[in-house]
């Protein structure tokens, strides 16, 4: 048995709209899966029928070779992409009701949210009502909401948009705690540069269709075009007559090039040393960004 | 957690938002100061008996054997002077004469006369006044607390939708849950708000010294009105639930209650106006909307047979596990839908939406 949250074949149209067609992919235990995609791509979607709020007209979401169920929901920490809490009830006591819904006693609720809420800064506010806080401090209280049950799972729908960096830097610290305790964490963001530092396994999706998954190296190395980047102590104009390399970028003494498949880079660093000195030579990896814009286009 | 422990607790949160909820205390305070009011006032109202004056012994003695005070004077002018000076409510003079300021004095006049008995061949068992209040009374109690609680049945699924935490509510209880946590936690407010006032009027009316058979006599009545009103609260509840879930925004609530509102408040008026008619009487207290203010008010009339309750019962247990259903579909489908309104239609086609 793996402790892994895979999405199976799962399609979903509103009307005559087809927002996700067979989408399928893993979050892997242990990790943080990052999912991107842009706007309507289809990620709220595919995360409300993960939580079963929402059910798909075809596939399945299976969690250690099961098949969800509200049982094993009920381990899962969700934060869904419209926020919302009791606006007229303590932070305290909607976190403790929140945990005892996802079958916690109330003495745990209660040590467990009192924890918590320490944790995210904003212990000092626990008997207040939700209504008289700051939105960034809402947003820690909804982050409370979807951890005080010390969930198996996480989905977390853009769990970093309206936070100050402090508590991006706490979310964090949780997240990858949780992760490493074993349990799948999945987190949809289009902050893409957050998601580069953070995921272990990227999930790309565009118009309903998943266009690349994997762990983020894999995927790197996938989509990494032969790029270079050489800083001479001299003018690189000579790039330009060199033969099997395309010049992306030319500025004095830098330069980026693409090879061509049958090129050899060691041989165009020979050629630079043969004109003067060579300040850095190596491969361009290429940003998550441009990998996200290569695989949507 | 089984759905039963969802049940509990939600019904738990739900009762303790409403018992710290100002509005909702002070109309329980309102209501039950109208009880006290309506139970005690009049008997602290009405005033010890009447004080009269007179100079004449005989009269004197007769007078204070019907109970009231008697003002010895020496004689018929200083019984006037009395009268006139509002020591004394009345005075009998020679004559003899009854002397009051503006109203004639009723007691007075009686402990002075011979009435000649009179046997009644058709005594009505009911007090006029019972007759007119009664119906009134249980109408407007099934009124007034089917439709404030209603309404808060309704505005509190739609802050679960406006704010969207229903989203984390659905992804953790079943949908049914909450829809049966809700009814229930108001139906128990309900009837802890009815039963609280019950008990005052009762024990105002006790210390009122209302006669004791009157309340022997509501007793059946009020008993046949405890399961009607339960049935047909629960009824209405999961409608005002539907109509909550259809709305997006609490602003909405009022227009789409309104044919909720029409079904609540025209049974009220038709009780209250026509509970001397009979005929109509006995068909609304067979329709579900109007049975449970009706049919204890033919009860209470002595007007309806045995079977009758049994009958009328039954058709408002049925009426209300159907719009228990419609109820529960409208809310399931449009619990979710948080994109503005929530067509009738649309809600009533989507029940599958949720996984």
């Amino acid at each position: 048995m793996t402790n892994a949250l895979n999405v199976e074949s799962v399609s979903r149209s509103f009307g005559d709209r087809t927002v996700l067609d067979d989408v399928t992919f893993e979050v892997a235990a242990g990790r943080m899966t990052g999912f991107v995609g842009a706007n309507g791509a289809g990620k709220t979607t595919t995360m409300r029928i993960m939580l079963g709020v929402l059910a798909a007209d075809a596939g399945r979401v299976t969690w250690r070779d099961r098949t969800l169920d509200r049982t094993a929901r009920q381990r899962f920490g969700y934060l869904p992409e419209e926020r919302g809490l009791y606006p007229k009830m303590t932070v305290a006591d909607q976190i403790v009701y929140l945990g005892r819904l996802h079958g916690m006693t109330r003495s745990d609720a209660i040590r467990g949210t009192a924890a918590l809420l320490d944790r995210l800064g904003i212990g000092d506010r626990a008997g207040e009502k939700l209504e008289k806080l700051s939105l960034g401090n809402q947003q820690r209280a909804q982050i409370a909401a979807a951890l005080v049950h010390d969930p198996a799972v996480l989905v977390l729908d853009e769990p970093f948009s309206g936070l100050d960096p402090l508590a991006v830097d706490v979310v964090v610290e949780v997240l990858r705690e949780r992760a490493s305790g074993g349990a799948p964490v999945l987190f949809s963001s289009h902050q893409l540069d957050v998601v580069e530092r953070l995921c272990d396994d990227l999930v790309i999706i565009a118009n309903g269709v998943i266009r690349a998954s994997g762990s983020r190296t894999d995927l790197r190395s996938r989509h990494a075009r032969p790029r270079f980047a050489i800083e001479v102590d001299t003018d690189a104009g000579w790039l330009r007559d060199q033969r099997g390399l395309t010049l992306v970028d030319l500025d004095g003494a830098r330069a980026v090039f693409d090879l061509k498949p049958d090129a050899d880079h060691q041989r165009v660093l020979r050629a630079a040393l043969d004109r003067g000195q060579v300040l850095s030579f190596g491969p361009v990896t290429p940003s998550l960004a441009e990998i996200f814009r290569e695989v949507v286009r | 957690m089984t759905t039963f422990d969802a049940v509990k607790l939600i019904t738990a949160r739900e009762i303790k938002v409403k018992l710290r909820d100002k509005a909702f205390l002070f109309s329980t305070a309102f209501f039950l100061l109208i009880a006290i009011a309506s139970t005690v006032l009049p008997a602290v109202l009405a005033g010890g008996p009447s004080t009269v004056a007179t100079a004449n012994r005989t009269t004197a003695a007769t007078l204070r054997q019907a109970g009231l005070k008697v003002d010895a004077v020496a004689d018929d002018a200083a019984a006037e002077r009395l009268v006139r000076s509002g020591d004394v409510d009345a005075a009998v003079v020679a004559g003899p004469k009854v002397l009051a300021m503006d109203i004639a004095p009723t007691d007075v006049v009686q402990a002075l006369s011979t009435v000649p008995p009179v046997r009644l061949l058709s005594p009505d068992v009911i007090d006029p006044f019972l007759k007119f209040i009664v119906p009134f009374a249980l109408a407007f109690v099934f009124f007034i607390t089917s439709f404030t609680f209603g309404l808060q049945i309704a505005l509190s699924v739609t802050e679960e939708k406006q704010t969207r935490i229903v989203e984390i509510l659905v992804s953790s209880v079943p949908v049914r849950a909450l829809l049966t946590a809700k009814v229930a936690a108001m139906t128990l407010l309900a009837f802890g708000q009815i039963a609280l006032i019950g008990l005052v009027s009762l024990t105002g009316a006790r210390l009122a010294g209302v006669d004791p058979v009157v309340l022997h006599l509501l007793g059946p009545a009020i008993g046949w009105f405890v399961p009607f009103f339960m049935l047909g609260f629960v009824m209405l509840a999961a409608l005002w639930a539907g109509v909550g879930a259809l709305a997006a925004r609490q602003e909405d609530i009022g227009a789409l209650s309104m044919p909720l509102q029409m079904a609540v408040m025209l049974p009220f008026f038709a009780v209250v106006f026509l509970a001397q008619n009979a005929p109509v009487m006995t068909v609304l207290s067979y329709i579900p909307f109007s049975a449970p203010a009706a049919m204890p008010v033919r009860l209470f009339n002595g007007e309806a047979a045995g079977w009758e309750p049994i009958l009328s019962l039954v058709l408002l247990a049925a009426t209300t596990v159907g719009l228990l259903a419609v109820g529960a579909r409208l809310y399931q489908g449009s619990l979710l839908r948080t994109n503005g309104r929530t067509s009738f239609r649309t809600a009533w086609r989507s029940r599958t939406a949720v996984g």
